[in-house]
């Protein structure tokens, strides 16, 4: 059980392509840490270089407070989840799953033993004699993970695990493995590309972009409260509409024109703001705190008249398209609330929960 | 539900089929029906006008001749100890070489094309040079000469077929043991090597046969001690005419080694192919 610190942390391959630029982040020990962006934003690299399977350019990287740049991946007391699982087509489950600690010469009864209990922890007993040519694919990713709880070590890695399977499997062992941490309670470090698998895993977010960190925290602190238009955008789904507008007013009186539409923001939170007034910015506001009005619009709910382009039910909600100021806006409804495309509606927009951004800058006002 | 079956016309295209492989295995095994039928044949018998498709008196005279007399048996021994040795080194460097230049990509892509590039020189360029080297070294009509001598040479194939096979082979398996607690040497043996099975038996029967019928090496490089089975060949064809039994006869043998190693090799590559499936 260990934190891991990194700092200062660049990775340049040979060609040219910079990988991580400047990273400094501090894992906290037993909590589960999901690196989180776009394919091709560094958060794989940053985990390799984390197993030393990258050599860092730049930077240090420490495990348990002792600078681990110069140690070898065995020597590392990590254990990692790849992707592909990476289990060794040659081996049984249970030579898989002990492989790693007959490497390190432990006694054959010792190695049983502990085959057996990380076997019988993930219901994998009766798969031991086979091989991975054999299994499913959610038995693999089982397999996989047992080889790395075997080790009992000080972090775990998880490279995309769940990415190979599919909807319904990947939904049950993402469950499988955030109460696989609620048992074992160790440092995990997981990386993935899906939102979704980052909010309900993850005990903080570092959510990457091109090379370094856009914004890091808890959960629903990067959700309530995104720092820069990318983050905004990037967590939650349907993601968040964005829509080029102008402030308007002054002092506490300020609004937002989109179009014909004007959307007044509520005085709490209108500081700072009246010194862009006039300017353009762009308005931001999620799909779900678009709502069909029922009666009197309660604080902070403003009005808007729109007609329904498109309707995706989903069976709980309904997902509808409406133009404003020709941009398309998805406001997620209650099941019934809609009818049909072509259908006039009175929507309230949550001013409270929207956000505005700087369209320079794309940083949240 | 008793349904009769009745049994379908042939297709014209199912018959154009089976006739076009029958007449491809005539092609193929008249040659070595003959062959055989020849070691077996009496000498008045070889060039009958009609052809004798089997002899009345069967012999395993030519047999004896070729082994004995001939010194085929001494052939064929040096050629099953060459071969054998130069394959096995030849496998063994070209793992060890491929595995370097998949992985670590040694020495860019110069090096890899480099490898191939040996063979680009024809054998008779080198064989000179050679000759004179091993004389220096008293390597001439050596085992070890001649060893040494088809271990380079069939060391680029057997590189290249091996660098394509670790290409493809997936590197995380590799590295999940590196995390698991191997070092690169282990993560080697223990997993690139299994895995890589199929591909070094390929690439060894390549190198094993290459060796098995070279002739032109063990011509200049050998000569009454070292000599191969390729060269005993060339007693038969003498002043006084051919000997086609004793050659036949010879000729036979030669295949029973690569035969067996067929047969041994399939099992092998058919396995490692079942291997191979394990992604997704």
């Amino acid at each position: 059980m260990a934190n891991v610190r990194i700092t200062g942390l660049h990775k340049r391959f040979p060609g040219g392509v910079v990988a991580v630029r400047g990273v400094d982040l501090d894992i906290p020990d037993k909590q589960f840490t999901v690196l989180v962006g776009p394919s091709g934003c560094g958060k794989s690299t940053l985990l390799r270089t984390i197993a030393g399977l990258e050599e860092a350019s730049e930077g240090t990287i420490e495990i348990g407070g002792e600078v681990v740049n110069d140690f070898r991946p065995r020597d590392r007391d990590v254990a990692m989840v790849f992707q592909d699982y990476a289990l060794y087509p040659h081996m049984s489950v249970a030579n898989n799953i002990g492989f790693g600690l007959k490497a390190r010469k432990m006694p054959k009864a010792e190695v049983d033993a502990r085959v057996a209990e990380a076997a019988r922890m993930l219901g994998i007993t009766p798969l031991l004699a086979r091989y991975p040519r054999q299994l499913s694919g959610g038995q693999r990713q089982r397999v996989a993970i047992g080889r790395a709880i075997v080790r009992s070590p000080r972090v775990f890695l998880f490279d995309e695990p769940l990415s190979n399977l599919d909807a319904q499997l990947r939904d049950e062992m993402r469950g499988e493995i955030k109460r696989l941490h609620q048992k074992i309670a160790t440092t995990m470090i997981y990386v993935t590309h899906d939102q979704i698998e980052a909010m309900t895993l993850a005990d903080k977010i570092v959510l990457m972009r091109d090379g370094v960190i856009e914004q890091q925290g808890a959960p629903l602190e990067l959700f309530e409260r995104p720092r820069t238009r990318f983050v905004a955008g990037f967590l939650g789904s349907p993601a968040m509409n964005f829509l080029r507008a102008t402030l308007e007013g002054s002092g506490q009186e300020l609004a937002v024109r989109c179009g014909e539409a004007v959307l007044r923001i509520p005085a709490a939170r209108a500081d700072g703001l009246a010194a862009r007034t006039g300017q353009e910015v762009v308005f931001g506001v999620r799909p779900e705190h678009i709502s069909r009005a029922h009666g009197p619009a309660r604080a902070g709910l403003v009005p808007l008249d729109v007609t329904i382009d498109l309707i995706q039910p989903t069976g709980s909600r309904t997902y509808a398209t409406f133009l404003l100021a020709g941009t398309e806006v998805m406001a997620e409804l209650q099941a019934h609330d809609v009818e049909g495309p072509g259908e006039r509606l009175q929507l309230h927009v949550d001013m409270n929960r929207a956000v505005l951004i700087d369209p320079e800058t794309e940083l949240v006002l | 539900m008793a349904v009769a079956r009745r049994r379908r016309p042939l297709r014209p295209a199912t018959v154009a089929r089976i006739a076009f492989v029958g007449f491809w295995l005539l092609f193929l095994l008249i040659p070595l029906y003959w062959m055989f039928i020849t070691s077996i044949k009496p000498s008045s018998d070889y060039l009958a006008v009609p052809p004798i498709w089997f002899p009345d008196e069967p012999t395993l005279l030519h047999y004896t001749a070729a082994l004995y007399a001939y010194r085929g048996l001494d052939g064929l021994i040096n050629s099953l100890i060459i071969a054998t040795s130069a394959t096995i080194l030849s496998a063994f460097f070209g793992t060890l070489m491929a595995y370097s230049l998949a992985r670590f990509n040694t020495g860019g892509q110069h090096l890899s094309f480099w490898v191939l590039s040996q063979r680009f020189l024809p054998p008779i360029a080198v064989v000179l040079p050679i000759f004179l080297i091993y004389r220096v070294l008293r390597l001439n009509d050596t085992h070890a000469g001649l060893i040494i001598a088809y271990t380079v040479f069939t060391l680029p194939v057997s590189v290249w077929m091996m660098f394509a096979y670790f290409r493809q082979m997936p590197g995380s398996l590799e590295e999940a043991a590196l995390v698991d607690g191997c070092t690169r040497w282990q993560s080697f043996w223990r997993v690139a090597v299994p895995l890589a099975v199929p591909g070094i038996v390929a690439a060894a029967v390549f190198a094993f046969i290459a060796c098995w019928t070279e002739f032109f090496f063990a011509l200049i490089l050998t000569s009454r001690n070292a000599f191969t089975l390729p060269t005993v060949f060339r007693a038969f064809l003498g002043f006084q005419g051919a000997l086609y039994g004793e050659a036949s006869a010879l000729a036979i043998v030669s295949l029973v080694p690569s035969i067996a190693l067929g047969i041994l090799v399939q099992k092998h590559l058919v396995r490692g192919l079942t291997l191979g499936a394990v992604r997704g």
